[in-house]
């Protein structure tokens, strides 16, 4: 069972949405529940000028999400605003569907979730293998609020839906050989264009991988999330089931989920083999490490403004969530282990 | 006969205005409209960047051209060009600045004291700086042969602009080293002039 201590910088949604954003989600929700009505509509909406220039029709039919209820929702970003849902959805790495910010909007809405099939092995008991369905049958569904600081020093606060990956590791019982666990991410070049092509996904080796410690993955605020915005991941987020880590870089948050392994050595992780001078394996947030071409004291914050109102903000040790992690790292150098 | 006559350059100069300043629309167009998603900072700065890239690569091509096709008139092309290089990479430099580092002055100084790439782009925008200066008639009268020493360092800014490309993409390096190939080749063009130069 997981023992929740509040902490002080939590609170809950409503002590922190504005009345409007919070009536925009409603509204949301309403339009979702007139599914294929509003979805048509929707998309027309989107269309703009552009469309008449791009021969693919992927523009036109837009991926479903549908609403997902949550038991709790707790604040862990200290009441700072969240991001607009249109950037969330607009501003993405995902590099399987495109290196572009908006590459995944426009080329993931055709992306199938459904068959999905998401195993636990390696060092454990109790091997798992999970369908589509079981994956928001994991635990309850919490929502939670977490700054996302991009390694590219930009950074949003984004309402997710999910349980903690402890939820999971825990039914498949890791045995004392788990020191580690490696994620990997769909390989499907048919349905992921960047995969198909190294100029489309930038010369990444597929699939994408991503690693922890035992102790981070078990930690109660790593979360395997299924939902954001009070519905179902969309395929650029991560469909339909991604790792959130709040205190380290975005890159470590692994998308579209196929395999959890645990082992007894440190897994390779996609970035790291990429550039290993310049992503870590750790990955956490430091504003005193900074990456080799660019300063990470500072972020950009993608809040609900124009590109005029954005601020740069401080960047916090470990994200802001020093209080619960830092005592993971306790004697190691954090400045080699970046 | 060449083609390019001087009743015809005042039309030729008219399209290059409304060459040159429709990706700038386009751009305006398309941020407002949603097209380059959520947070299009970093877009437009390499949007603005590439622009002066292809107008450094264009300049560079005018004069082979002219010589290839024995259009003498062309050359008159190349400072409009020129000019517009240094307006994007104008542009360029303040997208990052306020952007992207929102104004925070101390931040880019930090930056460019300690990315290499920030300061090799900076020596290259310095190069046009001190070339779109001096580029009027005037000025290059009084500074005779020295103005030639002068422009011949947009060599280097030719260098210069592809390292720092190069160095300022996360991956896909496939468009920078494109780039740096053209620039090479058109620098290759000219390897009587830059041999000349070394003698000096």
């Amino acid at each position: 069972m997981l023992i929740r201590c509040k902490k002080a910088s939590q609170q809950s949604e409503n002590e922190v949405v504005s009345e409007s954003i919070y009536q925009q989600r409603r509204d949301v929700l309403k339009q979702l529940s007139l599914a294929g009505i509003g979805l048509s509509v929707a998309s027309q909406a989107q269309a703009g000028v552009f469309d008449l220039f791009s021969d693919d029709n992927s523009s036109q039919a837009t991926f479903k999400q549908t609403p997902l209820q949550s038991s709790s929702s707790q604040n862990y970003a200290n009441g700072e605003t969240i991001t607009a849902e249109k950037k969330v959805l607009s501003h993405n790495n995902f590099y399987e569907f495109g290196t572009a910010k908006t590459d995944p909007q426009r080329n993931a809405q055709q992306f199938k979730v459904e068959p999905w099939t998401l195993t636990i092995t390696g060092a454990v008991t109790k091997p798992i293998t999970l369908g589509y369905d079981d994956l928001f049958r994991i635990a309850a569904l919490e929502e939670r609020i977490y700054r996302m600081r991009c390694v590219e020093a930009w950074s949003m606060v984004v309402p997710w839906l999910g349980c903690p990956l402890a939820a999971i590791l825990n039914k498949a019982q890791p045995t004392s050989r788990a020191k580690y666990v490696a994620f990997e991410t769909l390989y499907d070049p048919e349905q992921m264009p960047g995969q198909a092509s190294a100029y489309v996904g930038g010369n990444l080796s597929w699939p994408y991988m991503e690693g922890l410690r035992i102790d981070e993955a078990m930690h109660p605020l790593t979360l395997l999330s299924v939902g954001a915005f009070g519905k179902t991941l969309a395929p650029q987020n991560g469909a339909p089931i991604r790792l959130i880590v709040p205190w380290k870089y975005g890159f470590k948050g692994i998308k579209s989920i196929v395999r959890i392994h645990l082992l007894e050595q440190l897994p390779p992780t996609t970035w790291n083999l990429l550039a290993p001078r310049e992503y870590g394996f750790y990955a956490n947030v430091n504003p005193n490490v900074d990456h080799p071409r660019w300063s990470q004291a500072s972020e950009r914050r993608i809040d609900s403004g124009s590109i005029f109102t954005a601020k740069r903000i401080k960047t916090q040790p470990f994200n802001g969530y020093a209080e619960e992690v830092a005592e993971l790292y306790q004697g190691m150098d954090l400045t080699r282990s970046f | 006969m060449p083609l390019l006559t001087h009743q015809r350059l005042p039309y030729v100069k008219a399209c290059l205005h409304v060459l040159a300043l429709a990706p700038l629309v386009y751009l305006a167009v398309a941020v407002s409209s949603g097209e380059l998603g959520g947070d299009p900072v970093q877009r437009i700065i390499h949007f603005l960047g590439k622009g002066a890239l292809n107008l450094l690569v264009l300049t560079l091509c005018i004069s082979p051209l002219a010589k290839r096709y024995r259009e003498g008139l062309l050359i008159a092309m190349r400072r409009p060009i020129g000019l517009y290089c240094f307006f994007y990479a104008c542009l360029h430099v303040l997208a990052f600045t306020w952007l992207d580092l929102g104004l925070d002055i101390d931040l880019l100084v930090q930056e460019l004291a300690e990315r290499p790439y920030i300061w090799i782009g900076a020596s290259a925008f310095i190069i046009l700086l001190l070339l779109a200066i001096t580029s009027p008639q005037l000025i290059r009268k009084k500074m005779r042969r020295n103005w030639q020493k002068l422009h011949n360092f947009i060599y280097l800014a030719a260098l210069l602009t592809p390292i720092h490309y190069y160095w300022s993409v996360k991956s896909g390096w496939l468009e920078p080293l494109i780039y740096a190939f053209i620039l090479v080749a058109l620098l290759l063009l000219r390897k009587n002039v830059l041999l000349m130069l070394r003698k000096k």
